[in-house]
């Protein structure tokens, strides 16, 4: 009150400003419940639900075997498939005691080998082994077919070498590098922690800068000296770093709480998501000024935010067998880019032309949405 | 008189979402996007594969294994090497999702009865679509080898695997996904549609205005519930009509036996919105609640992946989540044309559920009075 | 103080969307070492105008001066030089004062070594020094207004823009907030002050009045009162129905204005115009028109072309109630409430006989709206019960809502709804069906004119037609109790008389209404009023009785609005001794 009257000098106290913004920022994300739910509840409840809940590893899935006559032939080849990790077996005489259990989707299938499987067999007669799968889920029903024909052709090989000393023709070996065991939540943690940096950058960004035109003070801040890429920049860089916070929390979790591997570097880990985030926070920042609503802004996130980087990205579904039109859509989202990334900082290690690739390609997006942004974000309301 | 103000608070309900754009942004947006892109882009058929072949062979058979390879409409493209770090590089930078190596000694192998192998390296980082892929390589190769001179010798006594899929000849995604979407579509809806009715009221001032009026607090329930089940119901109509008219997916089963345990699973799901509603203040909290309700249950379905291949302790909590119900009832209805029994078994729990939530509900909703 | 205007606003035009502009066409200044007074109804461009002044909104036609730069081309000049406070203080409500306070001292860049002294001076001013941790949030409206002036204050600005410091807030804290700006302009500081209560209006140094995005008038208050002086009259020793009496005033030629003032009634006549005569019940007294000093509402609604005439359509149709026997309407006994040990309302007491008005007056926060809550069943009380028409309304709570009729302070009907979809659905809620419904619902469509916007959505009317559509909402089912809170806080002064021709007409007939209200006018309307402050009730009476109560040789005819800081003080200096 006691100083004289300012003229404008906007480029001194800058710094000042800056800091006055985080800080405050900081303030309000600490003392906010629904950043703690973003930032750090959400993340784990995701998290959660790919370490346990989505699993693709068809580990165990019940089958109905049948066995119409038995022989040494048929209880062979029916331990043969009782001793599968893969199934879990009941067994029975009559394929008719199983058609409701596939009908109401107790068994995900039924492996029949007929009475005349052994009389076949020894006569050369071409023996089948017949397999009914319950086809109303078609990546159930691959895996039964497949585990079942492997199941078959192992037992065969095993027969041939010790019975007749006959090798197969062609033997196939298979090597999955990274992930030898195949355990699905290798790759579903690594792409949740994506998923979960979207919801910090883009849903809870877009949500506070919405509130703040809600609350009107927004409109007090522009009345003061601050420019308005202060006030963006002071806004971005507390948002930037709760996601590198729950981003850490989230990755912590996974290798000591899953045990995920962990083979690359912290330094490209680092990286990847800090490019990520710029992409992410743009896009909220966008958001909130086109909106200035948080319930438009929430939907707006959720479905232009959090909805491609869950689907449209290769974290549970391969771009690759998308329609033409949806896999350009996906070169847009910035998590297909990351998504990818991560998994192989956790699972094979450094590759960086891969990252660098990736990285530039988030940055170009980021720019996009941060040019966009900062166009609808001037000193101006209505 | 009870029906009268009964009649009074449905049509306001219905009229309050349908004429404010954000109401009708709701009814519209996500059922279209859910639709498109789930539809079509959620899939986990696996097409367009990217493989890399190192052929050091020189002779037929390595020739003809490649060719089985190209000729298959699972492969999109195939790259030839004959170096072994790019194939690192190629699977590294995941530019071809497995490499096939073929030995020098695989064709002399062969044409001497020798046993031939094939090595198949795969990315285990996308687990899910490189166990489909070995599938698919193994059976190329499974041919291949009945091909042989070996393998014809034996032929006779090869066990074929004949492979009959029930409900879904040709195992079509779309069979699978569309009558998933058919139950998600009215949880989605119908949780955010009545997480908001009473909030968007609070905010608004109107309950205020609703509590001073004769409506007594279970005619509010009710005026509350059946709106949003009559819009479920009308979405849960139109994405019927999609599947089997756009997607062609066969109806096999009684629609009497679907509408009838809708209307239970909608109620479930209106009891899960308004308990939510009732605790939250704002529209905002609505939302969150809403969401994070809602990605649980759908990835705690059965619709994602299987309950059973969820860990044990894990699937009991999915009890509780009414669209693990409801989508045996729409998938068997629409592909297996599922019992009376069985539709009723899945339905009791719903019932159950719809049963605790609305009281849970109500009772929240009468205290927040206090 | 400078010759030159600290803002000069010339031509200046604002729209947005299609319809009427909401700036049409103003000019004006605004001088150094003075309150101006940003005068109008809610709507009327107030927000708007000040907005413009900040930089912050560019007009589509016109120019805006401020402090010697042009808002359009070096805004970053003018936000340096001004303190601004927007409708809700611009404060971060979960920031502490201090916090708050530290943020904008680094926004406006105060230095470091001036804020030891410079907060000292403003927690001091603004007396929060208690409260420097306390979050924001957790203020009352008032503190929260004076934090958002300190805020606005840190690094003393040459223009102060205040906009609307007066709503929510109790007439306790505006008298201080008002002395505090004073202070201000003493030191040369130009201050807008915005407002839709035309009481401050009054004190202001200079006006600008705003009616629907039109400049009415510009200068001294006392101009504007000026152009009524002599005209307005103080009728007092009616005795009986003296609702009815106004009524029968409004309708006479010459009459432009009238109001129920406690027991007297207070007309503006045209020039040259005698008041009307009262008749007299009682032999012993005689009723007398004594010329008065004008206040600004009556040369608002003298420039406006005076006010609706007295007579109530609404009332017309309503059957009348009759008072058999005897027996009050509203009734609370020792209705207490407690949110855990914070006690909101405390014992408080009091009957309304058929057919008057009653009101709970007090700020913000004291307990009113909690009061007014358990009194219409949206609270249960935590001792004590409430009655309407006889009816317990916890128990028997759908028979006594039957009875009663509700309107909110802020609109609370359905926005997205239009007019008749609106008046249906209230019908329906009240049971109203076929016949009756239909004769109702056209029956409100008639009185207040709503032919032509039937489809239109509700939140798309102006102002005045809401708050006639809200009244429409309450009345459809001829309820006998009639809640109104804040009825008709922010509406133009017309609609205002309007609405209160309504309520008289209705309370004539037998209907009894209980009001809220902070706005010291309204409470003159009331037949008795109940002062509500810190969860009790420290007075109760006519308005007449309160102003009684506190007259003294200093302040022999005190305002409403006297008596209710001189009842509150004498309560807390009560409350001290004890």
């Amino acid at each position: 009150m006691s100083s004289p009257a300012p003229i404008a000098a906007p480029t001194t106290g800058r710094g000042r400003r800056f800091a006055a913004l985080v800080r405050k920022e900081s303030y309000q994300i600490v003392r906010d419940p629904s950043s703690i739910l973003i930032a750090f509840v959400l993340p784990l409840i995701l998290l959660f639900l790919f370490g346990y809940g989505v699993s693709l590893d068809t580990t165990q899935t019940r089958i109905g075997l049948v066995v119409e006559q038995e022989t040494p032939l048929t209880r062979d080849l029916a331990a043969g498939f009782q001793a599968s990790r893969y199934f879990s077996v009941s067994l029975g005489r009559d394929r008719r005691d199983f058609e409701d259990d596939l009908v109401l989707g107790r068994i995900r299938g039924l492996v029949i080998i007929p009475a005349r499987f052994e009389a076949d067999h020894a006569a050369g007669q071409h023996p089948t082994l017949q397999v009914l799968v319950d086809g109303s889920d078609p990546n159930t029903a691959n895996f039964v077919q497949n585990y079942a024909q492997a199941t078959v052709a192992n037992w065969e090989r095993q027969r041939l070498e010790q019975d007749a000393g006959r090798p197969p023709a062609i033997s196939t070996e298979q090597r999955f590098w990274f992930n030898p065991e195949l355990t699905s939540r290798n790759f579903l943690v690594p792409g949740s922690i994506a998923i979960v940096m979207t919801l910090v950058g883009t849903l809870l960004t877009s949500l506070v800068v919405a509130r703040e035109w809600e609350r009107g003070t927004m409109e007090a801040m522009m009345a003061t000296p601050v420019s308005a890429a202060e006030l963006l920049a002071g806004k971005l860089l507390p948002y930037f770093l709760l996601g590198l916070t729950s981003m850490t929390l989230c990755v912590l979790l996974a290798v000591f709480l899953f045990g995920v591997p962990f083979r690359g570097s912290v330094a490209a880990l680092y990286a990847l998501s800090a490019t990520f985030l710029m992409p992410a926070l743009g896009q909220g920042l966008l958001i909130s000024a086109a909106t200035k609503n948080q319930f438009l802004a929430s939907q707006l996130a959720l479905i232009s935010a959090f909805l491609p980087a869950f689907l449209l990205s290769g974290f549970l579904f391969e771009i690759n067998s998308m329609p033409t039109v949806i896999q350009w859509i996906t070169f847009i989202v910035p998590a297909r880019y990351l998504i990818p990334s991560l998994q192989t900082v956790f699972l094979a290690g450094d590759i960086w032309p891969m990252f660098l690739q990736s990285i530039a390609v988030m940055l170009l997006i980021g720019c996009v949405f941060f040019v966009l942004a900062a166009r609808s974000t001037r000193k101006r309301i209505g | 008189m009870w029906w009268t103000r009964l009649k009074a608070l449905i049509v306001k309900e219905l009229l309050a979402v349908l004429r404010d754009p954000k109401g009708r942004a709701i009814l519209i947006g996500p059922p279209i996007v859910q639709l498109l892109v789930f539809s079509y882009a959620a899939t986990l058929e696996v097409t367009n594969v990217d493989v890399m072949v190192l052929n050091r062979d020189n002779g037929h058979w390595g020739q003809e294994l490649v060719e089985r390879i190209d000729g298959s409409p699972t492969f999109r493209s195939i790259a030839f090497t004959d170096d072994q770090n790019e194939v690192r590089d190629a699977i590294d930078r995941q530019r071809a999702i497995a490499a096939v190596e073929i030995g020098p000694t695989f064709s002399r192998d062969i044409e001497a009865g020798r046993p031939a192998e094939v090595q198949i390296i795969l990315d285990g980082r996308r687990s899910n679509a490189s166990q489909i892929v070995s599938g698919y390589l193994g059976r190329i190769v499974g041919t291949l080898a009945a091909d042989t001179p070996a393998g014809e010798r034996t032929a006779s006594e090869t066990i074929a695997v004949v492979a009959r899929n029930w409900f879904n000849p040709n195992l079509t995604y779309q069979w699978f996904m569309v009558p998933n979407l058919v139950a998600s579509i009215a949880l989605l809806i119908g949780l955010i549609v009545t997480a908001l009715s009473i909030a968007r009221e609070r905010e608004l001032g109107t309950f205020d205005q609703l509590m001073v009026s004769p409506l007594r607090t279970h005619e509010i329930l009710i005026g509350k519930l059946i709106p949003p089940m009559m819009i479920g119901l009308f979405h849960i109509t139109v994405y019927i009509l999609a599947a089997v008219f756009i997607f062609g997916v066969p109806l096999r089963g009684s629609l009497f036996l679907l509408y009838g345990s809708a209307v239970f699973y909608l109620a479930a799901v209106v009891g899960l919105g308004l308990f939510i509603s009732a605790l939250s203040m704002t529209q905002q909290q609505a939302i969150l609640g809403a969401f994070l309700f809602m990605v649980p249950a759908m990835l705690l379905s059965g619709f994602a992946t299987p309950i059973e291949n969820m860990p044990t302790w894990l699937q009991p909590v999915t009890l509780v989540n009414p669209l693990r119900y409801f989508l045996v009832i729409v998938k068997g209805v629409f592909l297996k044309d599922i019992p009376l029994a069985e539709v009723v078994r899945q339905t009791i729990p719903l019932c159950v559920i719809a049963l605790v939530t609305l009281s849970a509900a109500s009772w929240l909703f009468r205290r927040r009075l206090e | 103080m400078t010759d030159e205007p600290f803002v000069r606003i010339s031509g200046v035009v604002k729209r947005f969307g299609k319809g009427a502009p909401a700036l049409d066409h103003i000019d004006g200044e605004i001088l150094g070492g003075r309150i101006t007074g940003l005068v109008g109804p809610d709507g009327a461009g107030k927000t708007t105008l000040i907005r413009l002044m900040t930089g912050l909104m560019l007009p589509d036609e016109g120019k805006v001066d401020v402090l010697g730069f042009d808002t359009a081309k070096d805004p970053a000049g003018i936000q340096a030089s001004i303190g601004y406070m927007p409708q809700r203080f611009g404060l971060y409500e979960d920031l502490s004062v201090q916090e708050n306070l530290d943020l904008y001292a680094d926004l406006r860049g105060l230095p470091l070594a001036e804020r030891t002294a410079t907060y000292d001076e403003l927690l001091e001013f603004t007396d929060l020094k208690r409260f420097t941790s306390r979050l924001a949030g957790k203020l009352s409206g008032g503190m929260k207004q004076k934090l958002g002036l300190a805020c606005a204050l840190l690094r003393k600005p040459r223009l102060l823009l205040l906009d609307e410091p007066g709503v929510g807030v109790d007439p306790i804290s505006r008298r201080d907030l008002w002395k505090m700006v004073e202070n201000l302009t003493a030191s040369g500081i130009g201050v807008v002050w915005s407002t839709a209560y035309l009481d401050e209006a009054e004190a202001c140094d200079g006006v600008l009045l705003l009616n629907e995005g039109k400049l009415l008038f510009a200068g001294a208050p006392s101009e504007l009162t000026g152009r009524v002086a002599d005209r307005v009259f103080k009728v007092s020793g009616v005795t009986g129905r003296r609702r009815e009496t106004l009524a029968r005033f409004l309708d006479k030629d010459g009459v432009v204005d009238g109001v129920i003032q406690g027991e007297a009634i207070r007309l503006v006549m045209a020039p040259g115009a005698t008041p009307p005569s009262a008749p007299s019940e009682n032999a012993g007294v005689t009723p007398q028109a004594t010329v008065t000093p004008p206040r600004f509402e009556d040369a608002f609604i003298d420039m406006l072309g005076g006010g609706p005439g007295g007579h109530s359509k609404l009332a017309e149709a309503q059957k009348p109630f009759a008072n058999e026997s005897g027996k009050p309407v509203i009734e609370a006994h020792g209705l207490t409430k407690r949110f855990g040990d914070f006690t909101a309302a405390d014992d408080i007491t009091f009957d309304i006989p058929r057919g008057q008005i009653f009101g709970l007056l007090g700020p913000n926060g004291a307990g009113k709206s909690t009061t007014f809550k358990m009194l219409c069943g949206l609270l249960k009380p935590s001792a004590g019960e409430g009655r309407v028409a006889g009816f317990d309304l916890r128990r028997d709570a759908a028979e006594a809502r039957n009875r009663l009729g509700y309107m909110a302070q802020k609109f609370s009907l359905y926005g997205d709804l239009s007019v008749a979809q609106n008046l249906n659905f209230f019908a329906g809620v009240y049971g109203l069906s076929g016949e009756r419904k239909k004769e109702r619902t056209q029956l409100m469509v008639e009185i207040f004119g709503f032919g032509r916007l039937l489809a239109m959505s509700a939140k798309d009317l102006p102002l005045g037609l809401k708050q006639r559509l809200a009244l429409a909402c309450a009345v459809l089912h001829e309820p006998e109790a009639l809640f109104l809170d804040e009825p008709t806080s922010g509406v133009d002064p017309i609609t205002r008389r309007e609405f209160w021709t309504h309520i008289n007409g209705l309370v004539e007939k037998g209907v009894t209404v209980l009001v809220t209200t902070h706005f010291m006018d309204e409470a003159e309307y009331c037949d008795r009023i109940s002062l509500i402050y810190r969860g009790r009730s420290i007075a109760l009476g006519s308005p007449d009785d309160l102003k009684k109560q506190v007259a003294d040789a200093a302040c022999p005819d005190p305002t409403m609005e006297d008596a209710f800081i001189a009842l509150v003080q004498r309560s807390e200096e009560r409350q001290a001794a004890a």
